[in-house]
């Protein structure tokens, strides 16, 4: 019985010494780069295949002379075979590809329209990518800037497994802002986040005349908290109110102010909202 | 046999085709008031235009082109897209030469049945009951250039060739302001309002879902056509959703679920809603009444009014909403008036009314 056993290791350690001859003649570089060329010298002849994540290249190759595959064929990174099969047998061996060097950036910026002045509002990711569009896993610098009318401010955050990330703060001006992602000095891309101003702040009207019976109310400039201007388009609602009932007109801001005729009266009061904002009051006739 | 069969059905075809395309006229003098507004209305559901006028009388003062646009629409309003379904006569009042004769008038729309409550005085012309016809007072807003210069929202979205990573435009940004609840007429009602907080117009419907006691949901609704869709920046909407048979002790929790489309728009027209006031109609049914003033140049076709009603804490205790059969011409005053109901009018605080507007024109001409 241990004849027996000692038998089946004897072949199962001559077995594994002879794939590990085998492998061993591929002669395969220890490291190899997608997009640099690989060189090696197969110590055997016959077809070479070898097979990678989407990709194949297959070879004739001689023993004893150079194998040479280009840069622009080893693209993929991750995980190869090299196969070399000759007279109906195959050796093969497992190799590994990194990506190349950071070429390009893929970049989500969130949201792409946000108001002013919003703590950690915006966020932004950038994915680094080599030339073929491999993930690159190592630690990379990438930079982050978002300006305003050329204020704002930059950082740079290393990658981890590929991504880097950040999140800041809406400006307090609005406009479009350039949200830019770097990584050295190839890759740039370029989003757009629209600034746009907050809920109307410190909201004032005053009448503004009398015209064919009505009373012409309008509101100063309409602005937000940190004095950006309200959009055009956005409702400014008055209210007038007197014994004849009650009177609303859903004024929208125009060239920064909201205007509005209502119905002429000697005694009512009028009052003026943006939304949730509520505005001064008036009284206007006096009771004559 | 068989060919003097098929003429036989042909002629009967024929026949039944004729008659049917044949509405009922008639154009005989009426002997009672009631008769004679029957009659008129009658004609008037079939159509028959001329035969109605017979019933007009020449008192009036009303050429029949008026008086037909009076019953059957102008502007493309919504009368326009409506037919006189049903009327329902009563005499209030009657005398030998005079008559008050109240017509409950069902007309079916195009956004469901529309009522309307006529007093109509009937006098006696030439021996026959004749029907003094009110012709409607129309404003025509003198001949001149109105400049709009409102603002417009185009969108462009991202493009199917844009980098993956490139941002859509963002979708508008609303806040459901207050939701309160309450059983009526046997069902589960879920009112409140809607603000779009962007500086975008958005698209908005606002959805809810009862759940039940064992966590599952009982209903689904949505508040159809009880909210204004379109929102400009900073624009309020009130919203109801019924939940008809739904009872209230049944429910659990209400999930609400808002939802946001960012839409072309335009800032225009502007509608005033002027002259608000709660008062009893000729039925004695509390009603808010007022005026839409199309503060714009162009015609609004089909105005639709939504009123908001508060009680002492500025909660939302009930909202209404009524269309008005007639289109809202530049500057000239309509009136409107909207249901409310009459067990919670003591309640009523304070209101609000918005207005929606249908126009069936196109944007470039």
């Amino acid at each position: 019985m241990r004849k027996i056993a000692f038998l089946l290791l004897a072949i199962a350690t001559c077995w594994l010494c002879e794939d590990w001859a085998r492998a061993q003649s591929l002669q395969l570089p220890g490291d190899a780069t997608a997009g640099q060329p690989m060189n090696f010298s197969p110590s055997g002849s016959g077809t070479l295949y070898l097979v990678g994540p989407g990709q194949v290249i297959k070879r004739e190759v001689h023993a004893g002379q150079q194998v040479q595959i280009k840069g622009e064929e080893l693209r993929s990174a991750g995980r190869w075979i090299a196969i070399l099969r000759a007279g109906g047998h195959s050796q093969s061996q497992p190799f590994w590809v990194k990506p190349g060097a950071p070429d390009n950036l893929s970049f989500l910026a969130r949201p792409s329209r946000v108001p002013v002045a919003r703590p950690n509002v915006i966020s932004g990711v950038a994915f680094v990518f080599d030339k073929y569009q491999n993930l690159v896993l190592q630690p990379t610098p990438v930079k982050f800037s978002l300006s305003v009318g050329g204020s704002g401010d930059s950082r740079t955050v290393t990658s981890h497994n590929g991504v880097a990330w950040i999140d800041s703060s809406s400006a307090k001006k609005a406009g479009a802002a350039q949200f830019v992602a770097s990584v050295g000095q190839a890759g740039t891309v370029r989003r757009v986040v629209q600034q746009v101003a907050s809920d109307p702040c410190n909201l004032r009207m005053h009448v503004a005349g009398n015209e064919k019976g009505q009373i012409v109310v309008q509101t100063d400039p309409v602005h937000d908290c940190t004095g950006n201007p309200v959009p055009d388009g956005t409702i400014v609602t008055f209210i007038e109110t007197d014994k004849s009932g009650k009177s609303v007109v859903d004024a929208r801001i125009k060239k920064g102010i909201a205007r509005a005729e209502l119905p002429a009266s000697d005694n009512a009061t009028i009052t003026v909202a943006a939304g949730v904002v509520l505005g001064n009051e008036l009284h206007v006739g006096g009771g004559k | 046999m068989g060919r003097f069969a098929a003429l036989v059905f042909a002629l009967l075809t024929v026949g039944l085709i004729a008659a049917g395309s044949v509405h009922k006229s008639s154009t005989a003098p009426a002997s009672t008031p009631e008769g004679a507004v029957q009659s008129m209305f009658a004609n008037v559901k079939g159509h028959d235009w001329n035969g109605a006028y017979s019933y007009v009388a020449g008192a009036s003062n009303v050429d029949q082109n008026t008086f037909q646009q009076d019953l059957a629409g102008r502007d493309a309003d919504l009368r326009t897209y409506s037919s006189l379904e049903g009327v329902d006569t009563r005499v209030l009042h009657e005398s030998d030469n005079e008559a008050l004769v109240r017509a409950e008038l069902k007309y079916s729309t195009a956004v469901g049945a529309f009522y309307d409550t006529r007093d109509l005085k009937v006098i006696k012309d030439e021996g026959a009951w004749k029907v003094m016809w009110p012709a409607e007072k129309t404003t025509t807003p003198p001949p001149q250039v109105i400049p709009v210069n409102f603002l417009r929202w185009d969108i462009l979205y991202r493009g199917s060739g844009d980098d993956w990573g490139a941002q859509d435009v963002e979708a508008p940004h609303v806040r459901i302001l207050s939701m309160s609840y309450a059983e009526r007429d046997g069902g589960v009602v879920i009112m409140g309002e809607i603000v779009n907080e962007d500086t975008v117009p958005a698209f908005v419907s606002v959805g809810a879902a009862l759940v039940g006691k064992n966590g599952k949901d009982l209903a689904q609704e949505s508040s159809f056509d009880k909210v204004s869709h379109i929102l400009l920046p900073k624009e309020v909407s009130p919203y109801r959703i019924d939940f008809p048979a739904v009872k209230l002790a049944d429910v659990k929790s209400v999930r609400m679920k808002p939802d946001a489309m960012l839409v072309p728009a335009s800032a225009d027209p502007v509608i005033g809603v002027l002259h608000q006031r709660i008062e009893k109609d000729a039925k004695g049914r509390t009603v808010l009444r007022g005026e839409l003033m199309n503060e714009s140049g162009r015609v609004v076709n089909i105005p639709h009014v939504l009123a908001t009603f508060y009680d002492a804490s500025g909660k939302v205790i009930w909202v209404s909403d009524g269309y008005s059969d007639h289109a809202l011409l530049p500057q000239t005053p309509v009136p409107f008036a909207v249901d409310l109901r009459d067990d919670l009018a003591a309640n009523v605080h304070s209101y609000r009314v918005t207005v929606n507007e249908y126009s069936i024109h196109n944007e470039e001409e």
